[in-house]
């Protein structure tokens, strides 16, 4: 045959795009305007793709301080250096924008203190805003 | 005589992992010569896993080697380190790391089948490529939590086991891949245009293949009987039965051209699907790691000295990874990769001597090379240079399509 895929291209014209538009079906404009107006209600996003399994998913990292032993094992094995130890409180300090999301710091962690939560829409201005870092 | 020019591709591409530079000299269209200029770019990886990490921090470095083969670097790594060590790897453990490897050969392959039709000027069958390979970017997701870098490995073992609702997930993508091959490779090998663009193109006799060490898909599309899961057995590779491909077995004869490394990849993508599928019934229950306290495993490679060599067939060919470690040295002594498109670069000269500047993308492509090179040709004639984008060089390769067509 020729063209084998021409009937493919037909079926193709009458079936709904495969990939989710995401934020918005039509790219706006500008999108600081187009989270203003979601903020605002004004607008509406397009959601994103479900999370297909909420247990073994890697997101933005969760601390749990009040486990924490402050045994520093997790600043010895996080490849990217993410973790700061404070020392006056025996705490840690994550920084997610240098996170890889390797959810190694969960598997050395002595009390369970550290586990990986769901959220991965992180992008921002500021690398040490709020959500940014955990502690 | 006609004028004799020379074009430099390269050398730089800032998304990619290997930055290197071609010269190609040409007399009208034709190519008449080729060299190959590599290390463009240093990254320091190994120094980093020799100075600046310890042995778990160097597995998510060597992970970040190359995006699209996350997986065998670090395992490279791990056989390794687990000689060394002497770490004995439950059997469980083996056969997930056999179905990890094997999930991750799809996903490559079927992206370089994109990327060989986009370089034809081919772009429906790249999305459509595409799509299909999402089904298996989905399962890898479920099944590791996130999309590319799957963090599973560990020495002596694997961090997470997989699920049992899981398994349902993986044979039903099976299925999809077994419906959706027949598809492909219609699409693929009996298209005209497609034939035309890659049929004795790019030709890799055996000989040459022998002569520069070809490895992976390139060295077997040319009828080289090698890969390292036949002869080196790894993992839980000796328990099943896998043959080197040759693209023989689906069109009765080889040549060694760009058709035939179609061929050899789109054949080994089915030869996955099978491993999978045995691998998920004969895996046998218990441990997936031999030493669960990562606190005594760190202490347990500090304290242990000696060197070893790893190989593993990734998708791009053998992968190598030489590790010394030293009594009470933290980091990894000494720490040597070699990528498999290290070796099959050399072979772009064979390949490019002869055929015409459009066909340049293709057959570079063809080796499924860990960069898009190609991304910009510098013209020097009289003193004054002229430089070409990307964009003309892929325009350049659609006209050529178009005009076989006609």
């Amino acid at each position: 045959m020729m063209f084998p895929m021409f009937k493919q291209l037909i079926v193709q014209m009458f079936r709904k795009p495969f990939t989710n538009p995401f934020p918005a079906k039509y790219a706006p404009k500008s999108m600081k305007k187009f989270m203003e107006d979601v903020e605002k209600g004004k607008a509406k996003i397009n959601p994103p793709v479900e999370i297909p399994d909420e247990e073994t998913f890697r997101g933005r990292i969760l601390y749990d301080r009040d486990k924490c032993i402050g045994c520093q094992l997790c600043i010895k094995v996080c490849p990217s250096k993410a973790i700061e130890f404070k020392k006056e409180e025996k705490k840690i300090r994550i920084y997610i924008g240098r996170c890889i999301f390797c959810s190694q710091c969960n598997d050395i962690c002595p009390t369970n203190a550290l586990s990986m939560g769901n959220e991965f829409l992180l992008a921002s201005d500021s690398k040490v805003n709020d959500e940014l870092v955990v502690e | 005589m006609a004028h004799e020019y020379e074009l430099s591709i390269g050398p730089i591409h800032p998304a990619l992992k290997e930055p290197i530079m071609i010269r190609v000299k040409v007399e009208g269209e034709e190519i008449v010569d080729v060299d190959v200029i590599a290390s463009q770019n240093h990254r320091g990886i190994e120094w980093l896993g020799m100075n600046r990490n310890n042995a778990i921090q160097s597995i998510y470095l060597a992970e970040r080697v190359c995006g699209i083969c996350n997986f065998c670097h670090p395992s490279c790594l791990v056989m390794a380190v687990e000689e060394i060590a002497d770490i004995e790897v439950p059997e469980r453990a083996q056969y997930i790391r056999v179905i990890q490897g094997e999930l991750e050969r799809i996903h490559s392959h079927l992206l370089w089948a994109g990327v060989a039709a986009h370089e034809l000027g081919f772009d429906t069958l790249l999305h459509y490529v595409w799509m299909v390979r999402e089904k298996v970017m989905d399962v890898l997701e479920l099944v590791n939590g996130n999309r590319v870098t799957k963090s599973i490995i560990m020495y002596g073992g694997v961090r997470r086991d997989i699920k049992e609702e899981h398994v349902e997930h993986i044979r039903k993508m099976l299925d999809y891949y077994r419906n959706a091959f027949s598809k492909l490779a219609k699409f693929f090998l009996e298209d005209k245009t497609m034939e035309k663009r890659t049929r004795e193109i790019g030709i890799l006799t055996e000989r040459d293949a022998i002569e520069l060490a070809a490895v992976g898909p390139t060295a077997r599309a040319s009828g080289i009987k090698k890969d390292v899961r036949q002869d080196f057995p790894y993992f839980a590779y000796p328990d099943f039965d896998i043959h080197a491909i040759t693209p023989d077995e689906l069109t009765g004869y080889t040549v060694g051209d760009v058709y035939d490394r179609i061929v050899v990849r789109l054949l080994e993508v089915k030869q996955s699907i099978d491993i999978i599928e045995e691998a998920l019934n004969e895996m046998p229950s218990g441990e997936i790691i031999a030493e669960k306290k990562l606190v005594k495993l760190m202490a347990k490679i500090k304290a242990s000295e000696g060197e070893a060599v790893a190989r593993y067939e990734a998708p791009r060919g053998e992968d190598i990874h030489y590790v010394k470690l030293k009594k009470g040295f933290e980091p990894l002594y000494s720490w040597k990769v070699r990528a498999p498109t290290y070796i099959n670069i050399l072979s772009w000269r064979p390949m490019l001597v002869g055929y015409q500047i459009a066909d340049i993308p293709i057959i570079a492509a063809s080796i499924d090379p860990c960069m898009s090179c190609t991304n910009r040709i510098a013209v020097v004639k009289d003193g004054k240079e002229r430089i070409f984008t990307s964009d003309y060089f892929h325009e350049l390769s659609v006209k050529k399509t178009r005009r076989l067509m006609k």
